[in-house]
This record gives structure tokens, sequence and C-alpha cells, in this order.
């Protein structure tokens, strides 16, 4: 049989140290998500609002955001600003600050879209019934845009949850910091162990994002 | 004499330098079907949204003495996130504060008026555009307004399902409501008018009795317009071209 070297993660505690990983990688995720969204729903209400200098402002952060690679970000904040501003940051606080950035700026993307599709009419006709603008907000706009947020955003939280894998180069030991880890030490005893450790971080990764992005499938559906 | 229902005085809305409306001086009268019809960007629209507020208005006044306004746009506009009996209940239920079970049975008498009660529990999307208008309609009724106004309900059709929608408004027309119709179905208009406006350029150019108006225009530019929809021309040795 093809020897993928996947003994080695029975040796000691590794399987469990990979596990430990994903949940250093989930948890960056999960606080990073759990800011990001709702700065990114006010990043993008604000972004529908008229005033030139609110947009401006807004439309710089989300560009410059968007162009930059988020290795790059990670770099800038974690080595650059320790740097330059002479504080210290742990590579986790470093990594949760760059996805919360990255993730409110898409965020807040992703509601204004959904936010200025909504139709004109659809205000109209709802103020033509008769309903106040805090009553149209709560039963015609907002549940609206969150019908075609819903999806949107989950997609992004499972981007949000992939580039975690970025994070092991500010030395933040996650899962995929684990597996080489765990490879190098192995290398003299199963020199295949690459392959079949990656392979296991693949799944481990799939596992975690998969049933997210059905869900996403799932309310796509039921909602478009 | 019939009770007036509402009174427009001197209304005037400009769009920047543009004048839409120039001075429209109109009143309606309780149970009264007004037809208004001109030429595309005459204003008919405008017209309509400033009557309900929808647009702000620059001059004149709007005196409709809390007469509730319903009104119906040509595309439909139903909300698409909830069913059909949601949106015709939704404003009698949560503006209205009304009775959720009455407010109910009245939906579904009205669905069923219409010829649309098997749909109720439908989602907007599947319905033809005939049917969305006739929800529209619907919709506008249960708020139970005393003037009901209609925008080009028909335009966005496509032709076979114009007819349904013009008999749900026929049949309104004829339990004595009070409407202010803007639309491009002349047949139509003669049929339902106890008025019809000829609007052009801002203003109101004539006004009369539907018969008067499509058979006999007084002014020259009322019969133009009239003439647009009219092949006569071609009908005169009784076999088109």
């Amino acid at each position: 049989m093809l020897d993928l070297g996947l003994e080695v993660l029975f040796k000691g505690s590794n399987m469990l140290r990979l596990l430990q990983g994903l949940w250093v990688a989930v948890k960056i995720s999960l606080i990073s998500i759990a800011v990001s969204m709702p700065l990114g729903v006010v990043v993008g209400s604000l972004m529908t609002v008229k005033n030139k200098f609110i947009k401006l402002i807004l439309r710089i952060y989300l560009e410059t955001i968007r162009i930059m690679p988020q290795l790059v970000l990670l770099f800038i904040v974690y080595f650059g600003s320790t740097r330059a501003l002479g504080w210290n940051l742990s590579g986790e606080v470093a990594s949760i600050i760059v996805f919360v950035l990255w993730g409110a700026a898409e965020m807040g993307d992703l509601v204004r879209g959904a936010l200025i599709s909504i139709p004109k009419h659809q205000y109209e006709s709802s103020k033509a019934l008769g309903l106040s603008k805090v009553q149209t907000y709560i039963y015609i706009i907002i549940p609206q845009t969150v019908r075609r947020l819903v999806p949107l955003s989950i997609n992004l939280i499972t981007r949000m949850i992939k580039t975690t894998s970025l994070v092991l180069m500010i030395g933040v030991v996650e899962m995929l910091k684990v597996a080489q880890q765990i490879i190098e030490a192995n290398r003299m005893v199963s020199p295949n162990a690459s392959f079949g450790v990656f392979l296991v971080v693949f799944i481990l990764y799939f596992l975690v994002c998969w049933p997210i992005s059905m869900l996403a499938r799932h309310l796509e559906k039921r909602w478009v | 004499m019939a009770e007036k229902i509402l009174e427009i005085k001197n209304l005037t809305k400009k769009y920047g330098s543009q004048t839409i409306l120039d001075g429209i001086d109109l009143s309606i009268d309780k149970g009264e079907v007004v037809v208004v019809v001109g030429p595309s960007g005459c204003g008919k629209s405008t017209l309509l949204r400033c009557i309900n507020s929808l647009e702000d208005i620059d001059a004149g006044e709007i005196v409709h003495d809390g007469h509730k306004i319903g009104m119906v746009f040509q595309s439909y506009e139903l909300f698409p996130h909830l069913s059909v009996l949601d949106n015709i209940t939704l404003a009698p239920i949560k503006v209205q504060k009304r009775d959720k079970a009455e407010v109910k049975k009245q939906a579904l008498e009205l669905l069923k008026r219409v010829g649309l009660l098997d749909k109720a529990d439908s989602y907007p999307r599947q319905l033809s555009g005939g049917q969305k208008q006739r929800v529209a309609i619907v919709r506008a009724l249960c708020v139970e307004p005393e003037i009901l106004l209609f925008d080009e309900v028909t335009a966005a059709l496509d032709p076979e399902m114009v007819r349904e929608v013009l008999d749900v408004m026929l049949d309104l027309a004829k339990q004595g409501r009070t409407m202010i119709i803007v639309t491009h179905e002349m047949q139509f208009a003669k049929a339902v008018a106890d008025r019809v406006i000829f609007l052009d350029g801002g203003h109101i150019v004539e006004e009369g009795k539907p018969k008067e108006f499509f058979e006999n225009p007084k002014t020259e530019r009322a019969k133009k317009f009239l003439d647009v929809f009219s092949f006569d021309d071609y009908l005169k040795d009784g076999e088109g071209i």
C-alpha cells in the first residue's frame, strides 16, 4: 500500500496537537468574525450615507485592505507596527487585528451591496402603505438585506477560516505549523509523512468549512 | 352636490430647473373615477406621487382632510420576502394595529374577489405579472383607503394579462370607489372614467366627460395626442394597408 506516513499522527500526542492547532485557527477566526461582522454592518451602512467625506474615507480603507495581500497586512501589523509604535503584540492578537480589519472591510462592502440592491420602489410602496421609516426598515428593508447577506457573509467566514493558514508566518502555532513540526520531527523515520499529514490537514479544513458552505447554499436556495 | 374628497390647489413640482407640474388645480369628488392621460413625461405619474406625498412639492397644496390614500405601482412592488397574505396584511396589522384574524379574513375575501384565493400562501416570485398586480391592488385595498391611485398599472404587463387587472379596476369603480388612474389604455379609460384629464407640459390642457374627450377633443394638443392611438387613416377603405 502507498506509504503516506500516517503513523506519525499516532505517535505521542501528535493528532491531539494537530487538533489543538486547528482550534487556534478556529479561535482566531471566531473572534475575528464575531468582531468584524457587526463592524462590517456599521461600515456598510455608513458607506450608503450621502456624506462624501465619510464615503471617501471608507473607500480608501476598503481599497487599501483589499489590494494588500493578507500576508503583507500580517507583516505590517506584527513586525511593522510593533517596531514603529513600540508596543508588544502576540502573534495571535496581531492576527485578530488583521482579520478584523479585513473582515470588516469585506463585510462592509457586502452590506453596502445588499443595501443598495434593494430597489427604491420597496421604500416607496412601503411608505405608500403608511409604514413609518423605522417600520419600513424593520419589516421590509432589513429582512431583505439579511436574506441577501447571509449566504455571502457565510462565504466570507469560510474564506477567513482558510486564510488563518497564513498566520504561521508570524509565529502563531496553528494547525499548519503543527503539521510542519510533526513532519520535520519525523523526517528521518517517516520521510513520506508530509503527504499524509497535509492530507489530514486538508480533511480537517474541509470538515470545518464544508458544513458552513452547505449552510450558505441551503439558505441561498431557500431565500433567493 | 357630491362631497369633495381631494383638492389640489396650484400644485407645482420641479426637478432642478425643470418644471414638471405647473400650477395644477384639481378637485375630486367622492366616488369619482378620474383618468389622467397625456404624453409620456407630461407629469402624470409625478402628479400621483405628489398626491401620495412620495414627492415633496414646490408650491401649492394638496388637501385630503385625512382621507387615506392607497397606491398601486406600475411594477407591482410586492415585498419579495413575504407571502401574498403577509404582503396584504402587513400594513393593516403593523400600522393600523387592527385585529389579525379580522384582517386575514378581509384579505382572503379580497383575494377571492380577484380570483387569487389559492395564491394566499404563494410568494410573489411564483406569480405572473397580472397576478402580482392583482395582489398589489388587494394590498392597497386592505388598508381601506378612501382614494386609490393607479400609476400605469398595466404598462409592465404582457397584453394577455392586462384585461384581468383592468377587470378588477372596473369592479372597484362599480363599487363606487374614488380612483385616480394614470393609464395608456384608452379604451379602458373611456369605459371606466367619470372624467378624463389631459395633462401636457405640466398643465391640465383639457378635461371633460370621457365620451366628449375621446370623440370630440376640444384642443389641438389633445387631438394630436389621441391620433397616436388611432389607425383610422389606414382603415378608411375598410381593409387596412
